[in-house]
């Protein structure tokens, strides 16, 4: 057998570069790029990079040679020429004005059909549902868009019918976990089919002209595509699953689909919260609710291993989180941004309305006396009901997060909120952690006690609960109060202790007059007490003494990993110092 | 004839009524013909209806419809009388076909007039005046109102309508003689009527005809044709006229000749050369006007106004009556069976569902515009077989927002003055940053604005999604202290020094070098401030100082507790020193031993000679306690004892093939074991129990056999410089340190390469030294640090030993970029003595 030469075998025949696989395709760059967006054909790092280019070291864009040749296998290629041929043709009637063939050939227009992609990129529905995150993104992202020269006009329209039929499913099947606003829109964090997926709605209104080398459009555009049919699948498959017809259908009769509600932005924005203030028909009979109380009974045989307890701790909260503003019955103002708020209050068993005259869909006014509180984002406001509470849009975010219902207090008209913290970090991490976040930490356990007892009067008034919600508060207020006294006292202890070491000659000085008292008398027995600072510089010193004891070919790792955790330390301080000053100021002031 | 005569009949009843109310109007007369034809049609139903002129069209028709026979009855009467006419204004029409309908309405009326004037020429001669009257008046105001200003015009239609009569009397050849008179008595009848006009129109109608001649006809005066004329250029002739002879060009002046004639002829300005012919031509004024018109855009003709009233030639008026009486086709008014079956065939379609309505087609392609959507997936976890792109790697997830991303983060995440800097500063490395956003604070909801970096950053993750190349690496997600060794704690390895108990203070410069007594209660100390010194390590008391000549290299203690001697390299000089201190019958059996010189058989070779001197020490020196001098051709390194006490090793670098010696005491001699050298010696050592020589040249250690002469090993340190070398008591392991921060521990039984690296020191190692008694050894470096460890050799061969470092002194003051030089170990106690360039020496317990 003849030798084969070099580079003709192992890393370097397994790439490709973009170039050969143009010329292997017989595609243009942009086909290529459209195919490989759809088909979610990605460039790969070879292990030795150099070997792969074979020979060469500037970095090139390297494919892996069974994704080309698998690409070349594609019926959707052939779509890609037909559209070349399409336009030249297209092209050519219209120079010549051939009005007639031209609309013939408009007609014939030759569509990219990825359905098969889409089963092909995903092969469980499991595995979609993970690949969520960037599609939900971009196509929350789309649905705001105005009318794009690049970005088809249908594209829009689809990317909002589909976001909303996406809502409609969250908020019917309650999964929505974890809510953050954040200065780029609101995150969302849901658990579907146990994936946790996350999107981000943006604050309105993020469309802003970019210039084509910062943002292009026909990129984004392209992935759109992709993800709009992957999102209608995705949403078939969950309405079916939760026993809903797919094209959804609606119990009120708000929603016409019609053409009109796209001609004016602002109508259509509030026809789509319309839409999501009204429920979906459902085709069978809810078995969810069933479904996880069996889950509950199981647990609750098992043996209180700390797991299982945990377990036992998450269903509790899940289950208080699913009926958490059922009964309560809100009232929007016009200036808060409602999309989030609505999806929040109507995942969560809340009703939900706001001002007729300004919006479409309110299903009562304000003057209702049976609303329990009324979300309001101005300092002051002229005509105010006894019975309701006023309170802030973040009330409903932290309250979502906490799994209960904060007292709102702190979330009043025109009241100074406290710092709206973000779910998602993770509470065991070792890296700064915010004082609210402990105290609300604190707070949360209370409240849950007093809330797997109170939930039980939830069929009486709304404003009987309230009062009932302020007594119980107060008592735990005092708890708290006695308790965090404690603590702190017990925290001075501590403190003394350490500042001890620090200022030795305050030290001395007591041990002086110590001394004094006690010189007369006898003494007891001192306990031999090592000094503290040196014994912890000890420790240090032998660490560091072992750490020099690091293989050599863990060194370089060891370095970097040392250094990232110095990193965050100092992060840290400088987060905690930070605070000390601002503290310190606060109190001068 | 049959329906001449009818006609006749017609009009005569026509007059009649004329005669009875003379005064209707001409409007009235429409009714007055619907009742006449009702009477026609007895008439005609009496007379024939196969008529000469009747039409093949109206044949097909009759028999049609002849099942309907009151229809056609009805019906026919009207259609006849109508043909009636129609054939009268057809007969005349022939030649008229392009004029209006009005016209053809005048001339209609004209016919009728004619026939009427026939009539009254005949029979009613009485009545010419009457009637003429009125028909003169009414002509006359006719042409008064629309005809006058197009005078061509109604002369056209009084010629033609005399044509049409010619025409017709032509056509009809039956037509008797009385007819032919009467047409020309009307010819005449009518020009006498529009005499006046006709004086003004004649000529101009004979002009017409002129112009109509030969403007559109080419010019025939040369017969060449449509041809470019510069053909003929050559020639002297410019054509042929019609009588195929040449037309001859006039002679052509030159300049001066039309100069002349310019002057001359009054007419030179108005002629211009005629191209066909090429004679020169004399415009007339009548021309010159006309081009004149022409050149200011004017319309040519000067008689023409182009402010003439308007003509309104179509009414405005609606008519009551229809222009043409002839009524509907009968299939006008019937279903088309044609149609009907196609219609019927369409219905069945749409019913079979073959066919769509219109409606239907566009509701399909709407919904087909879409995409559709059904159950991709069976179920959520089962896959079907089908081909993916090789080895999927998914995308990695973004990061989830931290506090710091809130809209009202806790007051310490906001940027303060500094950070803020930083953060712009790095504007051009994003990447730099702490975080990619700046963190904002806003006191209400209503505040926040869109994320002006939003659709960028979505565009960017496209980006990485379809261009960035993926691989599948296993991300370590390990603590930095799991990869530093499981070692026992150094509190169970206890006891090693830990702390610093003594300082030997009395050095001026850094002290070299230091050796404890093997008793344990005194060192010594070599220093550049050329000087050694005993102290007794419990009191840290200096005893004894001993003056030499030369910066002091090295101190060695002999190892054998029987004896006191210390070697002390001293520039080129190796000095034995007898210390005095410690046991008086020791320090005397060591004088003895060392005064005697034995009785020397051998030869010593030449080589040896010129290296080294033996010397008894002179009196000062004996006094100092210097009892032999050795001394050497170059400067003395470093200087080492064998195990029993009876040999010494030097090295002197500089030596080249001589710079390693051993020296034997008891005979006062010395051997160069190396014939060669393998590099720059650095320092050798004798093997505790074992006849070997370990020599350390700047990168290796080579281990000879004393007796056979020969090279056991070399141990490969892959280090640039060795500074130093120590042997574990038990002789197996060897402790080599380096200048380049490293310390190697080689299992002398396992392998030439060092079994351990040590890296504990920042800087160059100087020294190392094993402890005798106790598992420990200890490294003296230039960062200022002595490193204590623990070193356990087992017996068990398979167990490999333990290295621990247990503590690191750093007590030594740093003087120049020299730090600790020298490092010793009590022979007995866990203690180490550290020798410095800080010129002191430590104890640490």
């Amino acid at each position: 057998m003849r030798r084969l030469k070099k580079y003709q075998s192992g890393e370097a025949a397994q790439y490709i570069t973009r170039r050969a696989a143009l010329r292997k395709l017989q595609l243009s760059l942009n086909d290529f790029r459209r195919l490989c967006i759809i088909k979610g054909v990605y460039p790969r790092e070879p292990k030795h990079r150099r070997r792969a280019q074979k020979g060469s070291s500037e970095i090139k864009i390297l494919y892996h040679a069974k994704d080309i040749r698998f690409l070349l296998h594609e019926p959707i290629v052939w779509t890609l020429r037909d559209y070349k041929i399409f336009a030249k043709k297209t092209g050519k009637d219209r120079a010549v004005k051939d009005f007639r063939n031209l609309k013939r050939r408009l007609a014939l227009f030759p569509e990219l059909r990825i359905d098969h992609i889409v089963k092909e990129r995903y092969p469980t529905f499991v595995d979609a549902i993970k690949d969520l995150d960037d599609c939900l993104t971009l196509l929350f992202l789309f649905s705001t868009f105005p009318s794009l020269r690049l970005i088809p006009r249908e594209q829009s329209f689809l990317c909002r019918r589909l976001t909303i039929e996406f809502l409609h499913y969250i908020i019917s099947s309650k999964s929505i976990r974890n809510v953050f606003i954040s200065i780029k829109g609101f995150y969302f964090q849901a658990d579907i089919k146990g994936q946790k997926v996350t999107w981000i709605m943006p604050h309105h209104y993020p469309f802003k002209p970019h210039s084509k080398a910062e943002v292009d459009f026909k990129v984004m555009s392209i992935f759109v595509e992709f993800y709009t049919i992957m999102l209608g699948f995705v949403n078939y498959r969950l309405y079916h699953s939760a026993g809903y017809t797919y094209p959804p259908k609606f119990r009120s009769e708000i929603h016409n689909d019609s053409q009109d509600n796209y001609k004016d932005e602002l109508s259509y924005v509030s026809d789509r919260i319309a839409t999501l203030n009204s429920d979906l028909i459902c085709t069978e009979n809810e078995l969810e609710d069933e479904i996880e109380n069996i889950d509950l009974d199981l647990l609750e045989q098992g043996q209180s291993s700390n797991r299982i307890m945990k377990l036992k701790k998450e269903a509790k909260e899940l289950t208080n989180l699913r009926s958490l503003f059922k009964g309560l019955k809100f009232y929007v103002n016009r200036e808060v941004p409602r999309e989030p708020i609505v999806i929040l209050i109507r995942s969560f068993g809340g009703k939900v309305s706001w001002d007729c005259t300004a919006f479409v869909g309110a299903t009562y006014n304000e003057s209702d006396e049976t609303i329990t509180h009324q979300i309001v984002d101005r300092p002051i406001l002229s005509k105010k009901y006894i019975s309701r509470d006023y309170i802030q849009p973040q009330w409903v975010f932290d309250c979502v997060n906490k799994r209960t219902l904060l007292p709102t207090n702190s979330y009043f008209l025109g009241v100074l909120l406290p710092p709206h913290l973000s779910p998602f970090v993770d509470s065991n991490r070792d890296s700064y952690i915010p004082p609210e976040e402990n105290e609300s930490q604190n707070e949360s356990d209370c409240n849950q006690k007093k809330y797997v007892e109170g939930n039980t009067g939830f069929s009486a008034s709304a404003k009987e609960i309230i009062d009932s919600h302020a007594m119980d508060d107060d008592q735990l207020q005092k708890a708290y109060i006695e308790e965090r006294a404690d603590f702190e006292e017990y925290d001075r202890i501590e403190n003394e202790e350490e500042q001890n070491d620090d200022n030795i000659p305050e030290e001395q000085k007591e041990k002086l007059r110590h001394e004094e008292t006690l010189s007369m008398s006898v003494q007891a027995g001192k306990v031999h007490k090592e000094n503290k600072k040196i014994r912890r510089k000890n420790e240090i010193d032998e660490h560091r003494l072992q750490a020099r004891m690091v293989k050599s070919r863990h060194r370089t790792l060891f370095r970097k990993l040392v250094r990232e955790k110095q990193v965050k330390e100092k992060e840290k301080w400088l987060l905690k110092k930070k605070r000390r000053n601002i503290e310190a100021q606060k109190m001068s002031n | 004839m049959a329906k001449k005569q009818v006609k006749r009949k017609a009009t005569d009843f026509v007059d009649k009524k004329k005669l009875k109310d003379s005064e209707i109007k001409s409007t009235e007369d429409d009714e007055e013909e619907q009742d006449l034809q009702e009477d026609l049609l007895q008439k005609i139903s009496n007379e024939d209806n196969d008529s000469s002129d009747d039409e093949g069209t109206e044949q097909i028709y009759q028999s049609d419809d002849s099942d309907e026979l009151e229809f056609e009855s009805d019906e026919e009467g009207n259609y006849a009388s109508k043909w009636d006419e129609g054939v009268g204004s057809e007969n005349s029409g022939d030649e008229e076909a392009e004029s209006d309908d009005e016209e053809q309405e005048g001339s209609d009326d004209e016919e009728e007039e004619d026939s009427d004037d026939e009539d009254e020429d005949e029979i009613n001669d009485s009545d010419i005046e009457d009637i003429s009257d009125d028909e003169v008046s009414d002509e006359e105001t006719n042409l008064k109102e629309r005809n006058l200003p197009k005078s061509k015009k109604s002369d056209g239609n009084i010629k033609k309508n005399g044509l049409e009569a010619s025409t017709s009397a032509n056509a009809k050849k039956e037509l008797e003689l009385q007819k032919v008179k009467t047409s020309e008595a009307l010819n005449d009848f009518k020009e006498e009527l529009k005499d006046p006009n006709n004086t003004l129109v004649v000529p101009s109608k004979k002009e017409e005809y002129a112009d109509s001649d030969t403007s559109d006809e080419e010019d025939i005066r040369n017969t060449v044709g449509n041809i470019p004329m510069h053909w003929y250029d050559e020639y002297k002739h410019i054509g042929y006229d019609w009588d195929a002879k040449k037309i001859i060009k006039p002679s052509k002046g030159d300049q001066i000749d039309d100069f002349l004639r310019k002057i001359e002829d009054p007419d030179f300005w108005r002629s211009v050369k005629d191209p066909q012919t090429g004679q020169e031509v004399v415009l007339t004024d009548a021309d010159i006007e006309l081009i004149k018109r022409i050149n200011s855009a004017r319309v040519p003709n000067p008689e023409h106004n182009e402010y003439e009233p308007w003509i309104e030639w179509f009414t405005n008026e609606v008519e009551r009556m229809p222009i043409k009486n002839v009524p509907d086709h009968k299939r006008s008014f019937l279903p088309s069976s044609s149609e009907r079956k196609k219609v019927s065939r369409m219905i069945h379609a749409l019913k079979m569902g073959w066919m769509k309505t219109m409606e239907e087609v566009e509701r399909e392609k709407k919904e087909a515009r879409g995409p559709k959507f059904y159950m991709l997936w069976e179920t959520d976890t089962s896959r079907e077989h089908m081909r993916r792109i090789h080895d999927p790697v998914s995308a990695p997830k973004r990061d989830l927002p931290g506090h710091a991303e809130s809209y009202n983060p806790p007051p310490e995440y906001i940027f303060d003055e500094k950070e803020r800097k930083e953060w712009l500063k790095l504007k051009d490395e994003p990447h730099k940053r702490k975080l990619h956003f700046m963190p904002q604070k806003y006191n209400s909801l209503r505040e926040v604005p869109a994320y002006p970096r939003y659709i960028r950053e979505r565009f960017m993750r496209c980006l990485d999604l379809y261009l960035c190349p993926r691989a599948r690496r296993t991300k370590l997600n390990i603590d930095a202290e799991y990869l530093i060794p499981k070692l026992p704690s150094p509190k169970d390895l206890q006891p090693f020094p830990t702390v610093e108990s003594l300082v030997y203070r009395g050095h001026t410069d850094l002290v070299r070098t230091v050796s404890v007594e093997p008793k344990g209660e005194y060192i010594v100390s070599g220093s550049d401030d050329k000087t050694v010194k005993i102290w007794e390590i419990a009191t840290g008391r200096c005893i004894r100082t001993i003056e030499t000549d030369d910066v002091v290299r090295c101190v060695a203690w002999c190892p054998n507790a029987k004896l006191s001697i210390i070697a002390v390299a001293a520039g080129n000089r190796l000095l034995l020193i007898n210390p005095k201190v410690g046991d008086k019958l020791l320090i005397k059996k060591t004088d003895d031993l060392l005064a005697e010189a034995p009785q020397n058989d051998t030869m010593e070779s030449e080589r040896i000679k010129t290296a080294v001197q033996w010397s008894v020490a002179e009196k000062e020196e004996q006094e100092k306690g210097v009892r032999l001098v050795i001394t050497h051709f170059k400067p003395i390194q470093q200087v080492t004892w064998h195990g029993r006490g009876d040999y010494v090793a030097t090295v002197m670098p500089e030596g080249a093939n001589r710079s390693a010696l051993i020296h034997q005491l008891s005979k006062r001699r010395s051997q160069i074991p190396f014939s060669k050298s393998k590099g720059l010696i650095q320092c050798v050592l004798f093997h505790p129990i074992k006849p070997c020589f370990f020599v350390a040249t700047q990168h290796n250690v080579r281990i000879y056999d004393l007796v056979k002469q020969e090279l056991i090993k070399k141990l490969l340190t892959n280090s640039k410089w060795i500074s130093g070398m120590s042997i574990h008591p038990k002789g197996d392991n060897l402790l080599v340190s380096t200048y380049d921060k490293k310390m190697l521990w080689f299992d002398l039984d396992l392998s030439t390469k060092p079994y351990q690296t040590l890296r504990l020191h920042k800087n160059a190692v100087r020294n190392v030294a094993f402890h005798l008694r106790y598992p420990l050894f200890a490294s003296a470096s230039d960062d200022l640090s002595v490193i204590v460890s623990h070193g356990m050799v087992y017996n068990d061969l398979l167990q490999n030993p333990l290295i621990v470092p247990v503590k690191k002194l750093q007590t030594h003051e740093a003087r120049e970029e020299f730090g600790v030089l020298d490092v010793a170990w009590h022979p007995v106690q866990p203690w180490v003595f550290s020798s410095g360039a800080d010129a002191t020496i430590r104890l640490y317990t």
